[in-house]
């Protein structure tokens, strides 16, 4: 069941694990290192649940100092780290190895400061996604990118993973709402990128550091852009008889002109699933389904609404359900929302997370679901229309190891096909350790050479969550 | 002026493994309209001959060009489809004084952007992938023709904006925006930089997704001085969204609605810095500031009568200053102010481009610059 493999653990570093341990113990608070094997076990994985290894320990610093002097400690010694925010990758960017410790940002989680003519949000980086909007909330601002996850998944891991969610069509995702941030680097010192202007000069490190996965430096502190809230938002559901219809409903939908904040697909396997467990009155005779949501007044909301009904009625609309109030608009959300955990209940699944040309998804679907069966196995379809972000849910029993294995045959025979009709491998979950071995399938020698070749600038030895994106052979090092 | 012009990116490629064996250093040019000619180099590498759209698909919003396209190529092709770069990016011709058509690959190198920057976002938020040549003479490919991909290090935010310091960009990919049916602008009289810059902040705060923010202070003409809020979207929304906002600012008077051609004039006039075309101004400053602390910076610039021009809310204030300027002490000014200051147009030598201030983000740089261009042959002396 170890088809993916970490870096041969370390056996020097190993051996000197009392004395490390003992050296952390002496540089920070009691409180702040853990080191109990049962306490230490809630960190041996994230949300790529089938790959765990233990950590030599965890530290959950509290101020950018302490980081600081563990950072600088862990470079002398020669340990490796593995930044931490709430553990809810899917892609395994955050599962530790047994020469590591893990460095958790969790309790770095205050608000610092909100300057509202700026529309900045100044926080500690673990606070939660979902906190940062509630912080502002008051003051009738959000933040707009918002994976699934936002109860849970934290700030630093958002800017690590460059996180996405369903209102990016128009919001854009973490990188675009980022304005700077502070960050520990590998031998501890303390840098400041970007700042509450915008567009500072010279090389982007900041849009280096957002999407990085932990290679570069440990995220403490971001200055985040906020904007003000709609005055309100109401979505509209559509139904087809197939993925086609709807994939040229939303082409149209573009074409008019017209940007929804969120437009989401569900196919058939999915609408039952989540139907099923959200009762969310989803039509259960349709192919493909549509969520698009526009904000504004009442009435521009029923401007916009109304064209985007003329366009699906001209795309053959089998199913229209407008909601006319909050508890609608609640309803046909919470099937959406549920996606992921509606799943789990039915089966353990892959999320798969490759993106590709919009014009491309009748054609994708259709392979899909072929490669899928072809294994012998299921696949729910939920996706962002709009930017062509695929969440393939490939369905398996985690208690049957050939399962696995098919499932991640299925997985990498997507995420491939992505790539070959130009898309990517990962559009906003990250490539961790899950899609560390198909990177050779997007990227060439010189390509990923040159990735590595700007990580060693910060990470010389490899000693940042080392296991992670970039395979494991042909690793590029320093002279 | 010019020593060569690739027609291809492996041709280009090869042109440089040979500079790079050589030792020589090479100095691009796309257009050449912001006055950047390279100096000090061997040899000048134009992209002019990389032109041409290699692919546009208005249902997916992107497009990509060869990086020497020239900018009004693509903004026509788009505009055919009622589509733009959302970034509004600033033509440079009219305050450098120069001719020559800017390029897509300018564009995207110097992170170029307009008015529209402080709703949408800058150009290196709207370009989503690069080809590029670097300094050992590799193609290299970084992000792609979809708007969401994070695969591995993103290297088109670090050569958005590097100048072509990094390498030389051969082919870019923009994502899109539609255009919009209606643009509206609404327009305050009178007021001072202070005020104007407290409205902006509260209007940008409020539901109405103002597009474009920008005060014109009074300088001594037949306008006055003139705040300017844009609206963009379906006809009605606007007209909605216009009506709240005169009577959230009734304090200040009514907006003057303006539209059309006027309107477009206006805000060009803003995007392109033109109240400083006039070489009276030995150094133009552009500079980018919190919106909360630039009052600050506008007074003291009010202290010293220096001619401002204010966008993005207040984020962008442009600063037009006398010969004999102490430029250095308006850069520690800015600086400790959080901001930063570029020197668009000047009578000096400007200093490297990318100075920091930080030793550890200087190092971290110049060691991104190695890891592109060990050699050191691009645009040398930018960092
Ligand atoms: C049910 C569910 C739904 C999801 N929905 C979405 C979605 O809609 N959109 C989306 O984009 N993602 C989604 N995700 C994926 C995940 O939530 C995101 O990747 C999220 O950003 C991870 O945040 P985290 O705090 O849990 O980070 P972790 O999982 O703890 O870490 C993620 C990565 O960040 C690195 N990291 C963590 N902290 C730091 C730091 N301080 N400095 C540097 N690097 C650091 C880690 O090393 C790791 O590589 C979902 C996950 C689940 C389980």
């Amino acid at each position: 069941m170890t088809a993916i493999a970490f870096a041969q653990p370390d056996a020097a570093i190993l051996a000197r694990r009392d004395a490390i341990v003992a050296g952390l113990a002496a540089l920070v608070p009691s409180d702040v290192l853990i080191t109990n094997p049962d306490e230490c076990r809630a960190y041996e994985t994230d949300a790529f649940t089938a790959y765990r290894r233990m950590p030599m320990a965890v530290l959950l610093p509290r101020s950018t100092q302490e980081v600081a002097a563990i950072m600088a400690f862990c470079q002398e010694q020669g340990v490796n780290v593995v930044a931490r925010g709430a553990g809810t990758s899917l892609a395994g960017g955050a599962i530790p190895q047994e020469d590591a410790v893990v460095i958790g940002v969790s309790r770095l989680n205050r608000v610092l400061e909100f300057d509202r003519p700026n529309r900045t949000l100044k926080v500690e980086a673990g606070i939660t996604n979902l906190a940062v909007s509630a912080a502002v909330a008051p003051d009738g601002f959000f933040y707009a990118p918002d994976p699934s996850s936002q109860l849970a998944c934290t700030i630093a891991g958002n800017i690590a993973m460059n996180s996405g969610g369903a209102h990016c069509l128009k919001y854009g995702v973490t990188t675009n709402n980022v304005l700077g941030a502070t960050v520990v680097l590998a031998d501890g010192s303390i840098v400041e990128l970007g700042g509450d202007a915008m567009d500072m000069p010279g090389l982007d490190l900041l849009g280096l550091i957002v999407g990085s996965e932990g290679q570069l430096g440990i995220v403490t502190e971001a200055i985040l852009r906020v904007l003000p809230l709609a005055e309100g938002a109401r979505p509209v559901l559509f139904g087809f008889d197939t993925s086609e219809d709807a994939g040229a409903c939303v082409a149209a939908i573009i074409g008019a002109g017209i940007v929804p904040v969120a437009m989401e697909f569900m196919d058939k396997p999915a609408i039952e699933i989540c139907e099923a467990f959200a009762k969310a009155g989803y039509p259960l005779d349709v192919g493909a389904m549509l969520i698009i949501e526009v904000e504004g007044s009442d009435d521009e909301i029923d401007f916009t609404l109304q064209k985007i009904v003329e366009i699906a009625n001209g795309h053959g609309v089998k199913v229209i359900k407008q909601s006319r109030s909050a508890t609608e608009t609640a309803q046909i959300w919470k099937g959406r929302k549920s996606a992921f955990g509606a799943t789990g209940r039915i089966a353990d699944y892959l999320c798969m997370d490759g993106t590709i040309p919009t014009s491309q998804l009748p054609y994708v679907l259709k392979r899909m679901s072929e490669i899928v069966a072809g294994y012998g196995l299921r696949v729910a379809n939920v996706f962002h229309a709009g930017d062509g972000n695929l969440h393939p849910l490939i369905l398996f029993n985690a208690n049957d190891p050939e399962e696995l294995a098919k499932a991640e045959m299925a997985g990498a025979d997507i995420l491939t096909l992505c790539v070959e009709v130009g898309g990517c491998l990962t559009g906003e979950h990250g490539v961790g350790i899950e899609k560390r071995d198909l990177m050779p399938k997007q990227f060439t020698r010189e390509e990923l050479d040159q990735q590595m070749r700007v990580r060693a600038v910060f990470d010389p030895q490899w000693r940042l969550n080392p296991s992670k994106v970039f395979p494991l052979e042909n690793r590029w090092m320093p002279q | 002026m010019t020593d060569f012009i690739p027609l291809s990116a492996p041709e280009l490629a090869q042109y440089v493994r040979q500079a790079s064996a050589t030792g020589e250093t090479l100095g691009v040019i796309g257009g050449g309209t912001r006055g950047l000619a390279p100096k000090d180099v061997s040899q000048i590498v134009s992209t002019s001959g990389l032109s041409g759209i290699t692919f546009y698909e208005p249902s997916e919003m992107v497009i990509g060009a060869r990086a020497g396209t020239p900018l009004t190529d693509v903004e026509q092709a788009l505009a055919d489809k009622g589509q733009m770069l959302a970034f509004e990016p600033m033509d440079h011709r009219p305050l450098m004084a120069t001719r020559g058509q800017p390029t897509i690959g300018a564009v995207a190198a110097c992170n170029i952007s307009g008015p529209r920057r402080v709703s949408a976002g800058a150009a290196r938020d709207h370009l989503i992938g690069i080809e590029m040549v670097n300094g050992r003479g590799e193609i290299i490919r970084s992000g792609g023709r979809v708007m969401k991909n994070v695969t591995g290090l993103d290297l088109v935010k670090l050569n958005a904006g590097a100048q072509g310091s990094l390498g030389i960009l051969t082919e870019v990919i923009f994502k899109l925006m539609p255009i919009r049916e209606q643009s509206l602008t609404l327009c305050w009289h009178g007021l001072d930089e202070a005020d104007a810059i407290a409205l902006m902040g509260e209007a940008m705060g409020t539901p109405f997704e103002i597009d474009a923010a920008a005060h014109i202070p009074d300088y001594g003409e037949e306008q006055g001085a003139r705040t300017l809020l844009r609206l963009e979207g379906f006809a009605p929304s606007c007209t909605y969204r216009f009506k709240q906002l005169a009577r959230l600012f009734s304090h200040h008077g009514q907006p003057e609605k303006i539209e059309g051609e006027k309107a477009r004039a206006l805000w060009r006039m803003v995007a392109n810095a033109e109240p400083f075309t006039s070489p009276d101004f030995a150094h133009v400053l552009r500079v980018h500031i919190a919106v909360s602390k630039a009052p600050r910076l506008l007074e003291y610039a009010s202290g010293w009568g220096v001619r401002t021009l204010i966008d993005w809310s207040g984020g962008l204030i442009w600063l037009g200053l006398e010969p004999d300027t102490d430029i250095a002490q308006w850069r520690q000014q800015i600086a400790a102010l959080g901001g930063h200051a570029r020197l668009v147009r000047s009578s000096q030598v400007p200093g490297p481009a990318f100075a920091s201030p930080d030793e550890k983000i200087a190092g971290l740089m110049s060691g991104i610059k190695h890891a592109f261009d060990p050699a050191g042959i691009f645009n040398p002396g930018i960092l």
